[in-house]
């Protein structure tokens, strides 16, 4: 059973992605007591499975790198990875909160050598893929990964494969007896970063994400990208492993849309934009992307970014929400139906693959462990007196890209480190 | 506001828009339209609308008065309800269509000869007669609507559904003499009278 970790002068970060690692490190590096809960086994969240980010089209990876270093150099950060918050009781100053730990099967020994896994034969889907590959059910989550820990799923317990694994292992790091756990704790402030989750796109009836195997979303284009992907880093579409050499892209894919969420997500117009250059990237003058909008909202500063996009001859714009989609039985191409806002010209576009940028929602109700929090409409955070030392950080409080997630986190890390002050007396 | 203010105001404010508002059903709605077109998409009649609903709204709000209420084009619609389905705005598009076309009507500028406006007149009279809609006869007037030859053919062509209709118990040829009339039809005719004045005295119909 974990032991008491945590006093009232502790900050409590739910959510291990880009939000919750940054208000933990801001908070720490303050010299603040802080523990961060997360519920996947390994931090970094969404980030973690971007290929790359704009505007600077840079590799996730070396920011994730930087703040691991910055994690394992404090000693005033405690992380719990496969770490639920279950409860919050109690108000600013003086909260109680119940967290669930589910087990791992792998403790601290584990030199993530992979002995366990390459004896084990069942598999599973492999969520940081979102379901497009399949991995030993006995795995390292990504490469990144931290803790560098192997994880043994649940669904191998009791069967032969679990007994193999842990006889493989030379360092005594596999304990199958592993129960979930409930740890209870005292922190004086909470730090709101659970983030969110792709919109379920076989929603949208008339795009047919779950009849066509080539409309996929804008997270899945993105791990195809990846070199360690479910493609090795082509794109190549699911249907037949053909090049995926002319993309469409459909923007506001349930976003700002009252039958599906009613907020615009914000970073999908730009994912868009910045995933017609990976097409570009890998085929050259060969590769086509036609995006599909309402209206393009690049915000700001990345305004350049679309004019840069807007100036290639490869790609093109429509201004059209797309009808539906149907697929043509012989080839497996979609047809995408519509009508364009510009002179009312109906279309029926055929492309090799499509891409829903779909939108943003909270990956978890913050009702269901601390019942009086304020959200909006669309179940976002809201700043509002009566959540209390609660503070919502990055995409828990808004569909956020990474630049204004880690400004989001590092403004909620100070509204908490006030309070931990007042309870230490350190501030009036 | 300064006076140049609300001259400049003035110039912008478009009369049609307020007018489709305060006088179509469900007007009010036109102004929500975020031009995203999936409704003009959507629709299964698409094709053959000279304008499609998107561009009506566009229209209205352009303040082309004329070339809306003298369209055919609100008439093409069959009522599916794809486009308020798919509306991410939830517009009742389809009763705004039907609002148009009304409108329209009432002004007396929709088109004389569009078929959908004939067969709804022809429904109306039918169904204020007895409070009822009398089928056979609404569908021998429907034959007969282009001509008495026309008439004719056509009946000729649905004989013998009609025969088979009969035998089954699902026509009754004494109906074209009359009858089916609903008890208190004296009372509806009172009724929709009483509404039409209302509506009149809203909309500033003559009555």
């Amino acid at each position: 059973m974990a032991g008491a970790v945590a006093t009232n002068e502790t900050i409590l970060v739910v959510g291990g992605g880009i939000s919750g690692m940054t208000a933990a490190l801001e908070a720490a590096e303050c010299g603040k007591d802080v523990v961060l809960v997360e519920k996947n086994p390994s931090l970094g969240g969404r980030v973690s499975q971007l290929y790359k980010y704009f505007p600077k089209l840079c590799h996730p990876t070396c920011g994730m790198e930087i703040n691991l270093r910055r994690i394992k150099a404090n000693k005033r950060l405690r992380v719990f990875t496969l770490a639920e918050v279950a409860k919050v009781d109690g108000g600013p100053g003086d909260y109680t909160v119940s967290i669930r730990l589910s087990p791992r099967y792998v403790n601290e020994n584990c030199t993530a050598c992979g002995a366990c896994a390459e004896v084990v034969s069942a598999e599973i889907d492999n969520p940081h893929n979102y379901g497009l590959s399949k991995m030993k059910a006995v795995y390292l989550p990504f490469n990144m990964a931290y803790p560098q820990r192997y994880v043994i799923d649940q669904s191998v317990i009791g069967t032969p494969d679990a007994e193999k694994a842990k006889a493989a292992c030379k360092y005594d790091a596999i304990d199958l007896g592993m129960k979930e756990q409930t740890m209870t704790i005292k922190v004086g402030a909470i730090v709101w970063a659970t983030g969110w989750k792709p919109y379920d796109a076989a929603k949208i009836q008339p795009y047919g994400y779950d009849r066509f195997d080539n409309v996929v979303t804008s997270v899945e284009f993105e791990r195809m990208m990846d070199p360690f992907g479910p493609t090795g880093g082509k794109l190549l579409r699911p249907s037949d492993g053909k090049e995926a050499k002319n993309v469409a892209f459909i923007q506001c894919a349930g976003s700002r849309d009252r039958n599906h969420l009613r907020h615009c997500s914000r970073i999908c117009c730009m994912a868009s934009l910045k995933q017609s250059t990976y097409v570009s990237e890998q085929f050259g003058d060969q590769g086509q992307s036609t995006i599909y909008y309402i209206d393009i909202r690049a915000i700001d500063r990345i305004e350049d970014f679309y004019a840069k996009v807007r100036a290639n001859p490869a790609v093109k714009f429509v201004k059209s929400k797309v009808a539906n989609i149907t697929e043509d039985r012989t080839s497996a191409d979609v047809i995408l139906h519509g009508v364009d806002t510009e002179g009312y010209h109906r279309y029926d576009n055929r492309h090799d693959l499509c891409v829903l940028a779909v939108g943003m929602e909270p990956s978890v109700d913050v009702r269901t462990a601390a019942a009086t929090v304020h959200v909006d409409a669309s179940g976002f955070v809201e700043a509002d007196p009566v959540n209390g030392a609660i503070f919502g950080a990055g995409c828990a409080s808004n569909a956020l890209d990474v630049n204004r997630a880690v400004q989001s986190a590092t403004a909620a890390s100070l509204r908490a480190i006030q309070v931990i002050n007042k309870v230490s007396g350190a501030e009036v | 506001m300064s006076e140049r203010n609300n001259a400049m105001v003035e110039k912008y404010r478009n009369d049609f828009l307020k007018e489709v508002e305060a006088n179509v059903e469900e007007g009010p709605w036109v102004k929500m339209c975020m031009q995203c077109g999936v409704c003009s998409g959507s629709c299964p009649f698409g094709p053959y609308w000279e304008h499609p609903p998107q561009e009506i709204f566009m229209m209205i709000r352009a303040g082309k008065r004329d070339e809306v209420l003298k369209s055919e084009s609100m008439w093409m619609c069959t009522s599916c309800y794809n486009c308020i389905v798919r509306c991410p705005r939830e517009l009742p598009i389809t009763h705004i269509m039907h609002g148009l076309a009304n409108y329209a009507h009432r002004l007396g500028i929709a088109p004389k000869m569009n078929p959908t406006r004939r067969f709804a007149k022809l429904f109306w009279q039918n169904i204020m007669k007895g409070g009822r809609v009398n089928e056979l006869k609404l569908s021998v007037g429907l034959y007969f609507m282009d001509g008495f030859a026309n008439g004719v053919k056509k009946g000729l062509a649905m004989l013998p559904v009609g025969i088979g209709m009969f035998k089954t118990g699902r026509l009754n040829p004494l109906g074209l003499l009359g009858g089916g009339k609903c008890k208190g039809a004296g009372d509806i005719h009172k009724m929709v009278k009483k509404a039409q004045e209302i509506e009149n005295r809203r909309k500033g119909f003559a009555s």
